[in-house]
């Protein structure tokens, strides 16, 4: 996006990017490999075998990738669609995320006391939740390799 | 203090039993409807004999629940996965295991001067926030709306996070059982977690739990969970008791009540594997539930923070795009 209009960008980029990779790490964490396979043996990783600690960061990452969509989201509402218009592969993006993000609120309000949901629908937004992330990462490995972002100039 | 009957047990196991929905896999039904409630236990660790009925009604009733495992068992990489097997050892009863869902745990204590010996059933403690059913990655563990956590044995893979995020570390693994056998039984999974399941398949016909129908001496008592509470407090109040797991972990649906102080309770009975302890337990999943308010202000923060810093950008770019619109329609009028 315009440097002049949106100078923070560059740096939204690159701590996205950061928070997805924890968020790919600290969920694959709730499954118990990786105590299983030796990484939380290397030294510096043990906290990965830590359901606790990676299913507070997986929290604290959801907290902070809220707030990076919505300050986005006004971006490009108030400045960004004037000169720009979202990609393809952002739209791809954007549904996955969100079907991420409803399966994931749907996984914290299960987590919620006093809130039960049935056992197959429980089951349900676990697999989902995981199925999307891998399908997240698989159309971001693509985009990557083709080189497109989310945004493109509107002329 | 209102003693609850088996009449009036049984009607609100009923009354729950009505509105159960049965899942497409067959999964236990969950008690729901208005009338649903969450239930408690009860149990008077005065009225202990440790006689062991209701371990071995416990045993006969489950019976069919309890693993079958196929041998031999998958060879597991890396070979720091060890085999659980309990199989030889289903006679165990003085600990918690796939075959032993309750056991009777005993601790020497001097009560009114007088030494004795405390006998009481231990087993899942059944949370009314259980950390292994928010935490079970697959969903094979669950809370029912009754205040049943279960462990579902045709989905689980025998991770053991569930026993490694319960305070009490309750549930005990078995191999050669279960979905990772069809899965990929070398690489992940090994084998089923086992535990009480609060007899929810007998709570569904309106009858009780075995270890409580079968107990002589009346210790464990079930119904509504204030009502059990009230029933507590009382017990409580009358013989300068204590209570255990009313707040623990949040609060369980399994309520303890001792002639003597927990903290002595837990200094005399034998702790370890499949032993649980009396510890006082905070609540696991409070951290998680304070995080998840926050993410409910997170959108708003972003979109605020968002709206102030582009809005003035907006207004600029809206006057030179107004400008631009201007200028583009005085070019196109028609000279007079």
């Amino acid at each position: 996006m315009n440097q002049n209009l949106y100078p923070e960008y560059k740096y939204i980029r690159r701590v996205y990017a950061f928070i997805i990779f924890m968020m790919c790490l600290t969920g694959f964490g709730q499954m118990p490999i990786f105590k299983r396979y030796y990484i939380a043996d290397i030294p510096g990783l043990g906290w990965l075998a830590e359901y606790y600690l990676t299913h507070y960061i997986h929290y604290i990452g959801a907290i902070l990738l809220f707030v990076m969509f919505a300050y986005c989201a006004a971006g490009y509402f108030f400045v960004g669609r004037h000169a720009f218009r979202l990609t393809r592969s952002a739209y791809v993006r954007i549904i996955l995320l969100a079907a991420i993000t409803i399966t994931g609120i749907f996984r914290v309000l299960k987590n919620l006391p006093d809130i039960v949901f049935s056992p197959n629908f429980t089951m349900f937004i676990d697999i989902s939740h995981l199925v999307f992330m891998m399908m997240f990462l698989m159309a971001g490995a693509v985009f990557v390799f083709m080189k497109t972002g989310w945004l493109m100039p509107e002329y | 203090m209102q003693k609850l009957s088996r009449r009036s047990f049984l009607k609100t196991g009923l009354a729950a039993a009505g509105s159960i929905s049965l899942s497409g896999l067959a999964l236990p039904a969950s008690v729901r409807g208005a009338d649903a409630k969450e239930l408690a236990t009860l149990i008077d660790i005065r009225k202990c004999v440790g006689c062991e009925a209701c371990v071995d009604a416990c045993k006969e009733t489950n019976a069919q629940k309890f693993p079958n495992p196929k041998k031999p068992f998958p060879k597991m990489y890396p070979s720091r996965v060890k085999v659980s097997d309990w199989s030889e050892k289903k006679d165990v009863k003085d600990r918690l295991t796939p075959y032993t869902w309750v056991f009777i745990q005993s601790a020497e204590v001097t009560v009114n001067g007088e030494k004795k010996t405390l006998t009481f059933p231990r087993r899942c403690m059944h949370c009314q926030n259980p950390p292994c059913a928010d935490l079970c990655p697959w969903g094979s563990a669950r809370k029912l709306e009754n205040g049943i956590t279960l462990i579902h044995s045709e989905i689980c893979l025998g991770g053991q996070k569930c026993k490694t995020v319960c305070p009490w570390s309750i549930p005990e693994q078995q191999t050669g059982v279960g979905l990772y056998l069809d899965i990929l039984p070398s690489l992940a999974g090994n084998g089923v977690m086992y535990k009480c399941d609060r007899c929810y398949n007998r709570l569904e016909k309106g009858e009780l739990p075995a270890c409580i129908e079968n107990c002589p001496e009346n210790v464990q008592t079930i119904g509504p969970r204030e009502e059990i509470i009230r029933q507590a407090h009382a017990i409580a109040k009358e013989i300068g008791g204590y209570i255990y797991g009313e707040t623990e972990n949040g609060g369980t649906n399994t309520i303890y009540v001792s002639p003597v102080p927990f903290d002595t309770l837990n200094k005399a009975v034998e702790k370890g594997p499949g032993r649980p302890h009396f510890n006082k337990v905070k609540d696991s999943m409070a951290h998680a539930d304070n995080l998840a308010k926050a993410m409910i202000i997170a959108p708003f923060a972003g979109l605020a923070a968002g709206a102030g810093r582009f809005y003035k950008a907006a207004k600029t770019i809206g006057a030179s795009l107004q400008t631009k619109e201007d200028k583009q329609s005085n070019e196109s009028e028609p000279l007079s």
